[in-house]
């Protein structure tokens, strides 16, 4: 049989309703509800799918032509930084280490979310959602790849980037942004997109993301520029997907609104915490800074966050819980993870230090009230003790958040002094908690977190030794055996950055020939 | 602290798990211990730690190990240290074992040490 032929050309819209809402039909074999289990039963009512309104009418083969545009300048720009040593042109090797935090814990996230799209993008009856979720699952597959495929030139002459996937799953830290992913991936579709689509994508994104493509940029790092804004015009539809999505849970039903609101103050939160990476890379790994996570956080989040939730309220949506305490942790959140990844460099595949004094200086400038109090007297203390040869490095493990699982490290709102301490009790055993957020999160659904795979535990219950590893053996190191178990190369990929081998072989390369192309040289490795 | 018996908890299907880090997971019990007014170590520390060692033993063999590299930690004076449990005041007994003063698994502890806020009153 031949296949019917269109002989009028449609108009957009109708092309778009043909592409895309044309593909769904309802099935006959089996009910609706078996083939289609996940979204009734968080307790979002959908009275009618088709007042979804798809805030990009895109189809699949305007996708291809659009992103294949994009993909071909992006890939241009990234063998022509390869092909002209670009990895020489940056700032200092310093700021490597911001490329090596994104390679580590952001790229898998990206993994992460295609995972969660191409579920979500199964499992909803209405075929608008089904195609948008769909339609950005692709986005963040492309984005995992793009992200590797520029770091990796990076790969060839610096440590601390070439296992992150591994690192993903065994390192403490990574256990941070893993955990947010898993959580969400392992919530139902509705849950999922509030998470990653409007706290995360929407509310967040740009402090994620502005702030590390500015920062290459300023570090001389066309590479991450390029595919930064690459990913960034991808985002800005991710974004209005996330809006979209929690203006149509809100309109179908009042009911939805308390669903809604918990699940906005959970991922806020969650979202919030996860960003402490970001507020830390901006402060103190940037040699050329561009602006404070304070400042970011007042633009970002205050402004235009502030904005959105006003904007949300004829729905009944009040900002989240925590927005205060966050606002206030604008002031210390980036000097106090700055210390944990001092505290621990042994154990983290990048490198750590003290800013130099200018940086101290514009420090103490864009922190008036908090730096010189609290955290320039501890930096100039670790400076002291690692020019005397005596780097300080903690050697026992840290007492981790239940939720979030980073370290205990954030102080009591309106204290700086006071580490924040929260507690539960489920049936009979207790849990820890760094916050009045984290602690509501795990009081709503204990029995998700119970199971939280938290590093420095798993680590006491023997779980992160190599296979026929004896830890009763004389002479046993538990910190090797875990970092060996992790895949981190003890002495290049960890430790301080002065005296590593990044800052040697950058010295050499730049020292050495700085007017010549020196990929010749050699690279790390 | 709190315990609920309802959640919000959603699922298709039963939901039960056993708790990851129970007693039994451990080779001792974890206790969790913070020095409050001192952050050059980042957080409070978990130590599995035998529920038969004196309380004692804490401030003689298992902290100077933890917090020794303070230049604090010298001249800290036990007897006048105050302790904290769950953030209540609390003083144990240092001759009797952790388990004796009621300490179980994942605890946590603090100690203040008067007069002391850290490198140059930084509360590092």
């Amino acid at each position: 049989m031949d296949t019917p032929v269109i002989k009028k050309k449609l108009g957009l819209k109708d092309r778009y309703g043909v592409m895309t809402r044309g593909l769904a039909w309802d099935t006959t074999y089996q009910p609706m509800d078996k083939v289609f289990p996940y979204d009734k039963y968080e307790g979002i009512k959908i009275h009618d799918w088709d007042k979804w309104e798809d805030p990009f009418r895109l189809t699949m083969d305007a996708y291809w032509k659009y992103q294949g545009e994009k993909e071909k300048k992006l890939y241009a720009v990234i063998e022509a930084f390869a092909q002209n040593n670009g990895q020489l042109g940056v700032t200092d090797a310093r700021y490597i280490n911001a490329l090596k935090l994104f390679i580590q814990g952001v790229t898998p996230l990206e993994y992460g979310a295609h995972r969660g799209f191409a579920h979500v993008g199964r499992h909803f009856t209405g075929a608008g959602a089904r195609v948008a979720a769909q339609m950005q699952s692709i986005d963040e597959l492309r984005h995992f790849q793009t992200e590797t495929h520029a770091i990796s030139h990076y790969n060839k002459y610096f440590n601390g980037m070439h296992n992150a996937t591994q690192w993903y799953d065994r390192v403490w830290f990574l256990s941070v942004p893993k955990s947010f992913f898993e959580d969400a991936m392992t919530a139902g579709p509705f849950e999922f997109l509030t998470a990653v689509s409007f706290s995360f994508e929407y509310v967040l994104t740009n402090l994620l993301f502005v702030p590390f493509m500015s920062g290459a940029a300023h570090n001389g790092d066309l590479s991450t520029v390029t595919f930064g804004f690459s990913a960034q015009s991808d985002e800005s539809r991710h974004m209005t997907l996330g809006i979209e999505c929690i203006k149509f849970m809100l309109e179908q039903d009042p009911g939805n609104v308390p669903i809604v609101q918990r699940w906005i103050d959970k991922w806020f939160w969650r979202g919030y915490r996860l960003l402490t990476l970001v507020g830390m890379m901006q402060d103190y790994m940037l040699p050329k800074r561009v602006m404070s996570w304070k400042e970011a956080w007042e633009m970002y989040a205050e402004e235009n966050g502030g904005a959105l939730f006003r904007d949300l309220a004829r729905y009944g949506i009040r900002e989240p819980a925590g927005w205060k305490e966050a606002c206030e942790g604008k002031d210390h959140i980036s000097h106090q993870a700055w210390n944990t990844f001092y505290n621990y460099a042994a154990a983290a595949p990048f490198h750590t230090w003290v800013p130099e004094d200018s940086e101290l200086k514009w420090l103490s400038e864009k922190y008036p009230t908090s730096f010189d109090k609290y955290y320039r007297p501890r930096l100039e203390h670790f400076r002291a003790e690692q020019q005397a040869g005596k780097r300080f490095y903690n050697t026992t493990l840290p007492m981790l958040c239940t939720t979030c699982q980073i370290p205990m490290v954030f102080t009591e709102p309106g204290d700086p002094s006071k580490i924040c301490y929260r507690e539960s009790t489920y049936l009979g055993d207790k849990y820890h908690f760094c916050s009045d957020g984290c602690k509501h999160v795990f009081d709503d659904e204990p029995e998700k977190y119970v199971q939280s795979w938290l590093p420095v535990h798993q680590i006491y219950q023997g779980n992160c030794f190599k296979e026929g590893t004896d830890p009763t053996k004389e002479g046993f190191e538990p910190l090797a055996a875990v970092l060996d178990w992790y895949g981190i190369n003890v002495g290049r990929d960890n430790f301080d950055f002065e005296g590593s081998e990044d800052q040697k072989n950058f010295d050499a390369w730049r020292g050495n020939s700085p007017n010549k192309p020196s990929g010749s040289e050699g690279g790390a490795a | 602290m709190s315990n609920r018996s309802s959640t919000q908890l959603k699922a298709l299907y039963p939901y039960s798990f056993e708790a990851k880090d129970k007693r039994e997971n451990f080779p001792a019990p974890l206790l969790y211990i913070g020095w409050e007014d001192h952050h050059l170590f980042c957080s409070p520390v978990c130590l599995p730690l035998p529920a038969e060692t004196p309380f004692g033993a804490l401030s003689q063999a298992v902290l100077p190990g933890v917090y020794g590299a303070h230049p604090d930690f010298a001249r800290i004076d036990w007897n006048a240290v105050e302790w904290f449990k769950s953030g209540e005041p609390w003083q144990p007994d240092p001759a009797r074992s952790l388990a004796e003063n009621g300490l179980g698994h994942k605890d946590v502890i603090r100690f203040r040490t008067p007069g002391m806020t850290g490198i140059a009153g930084s509360f590092a």
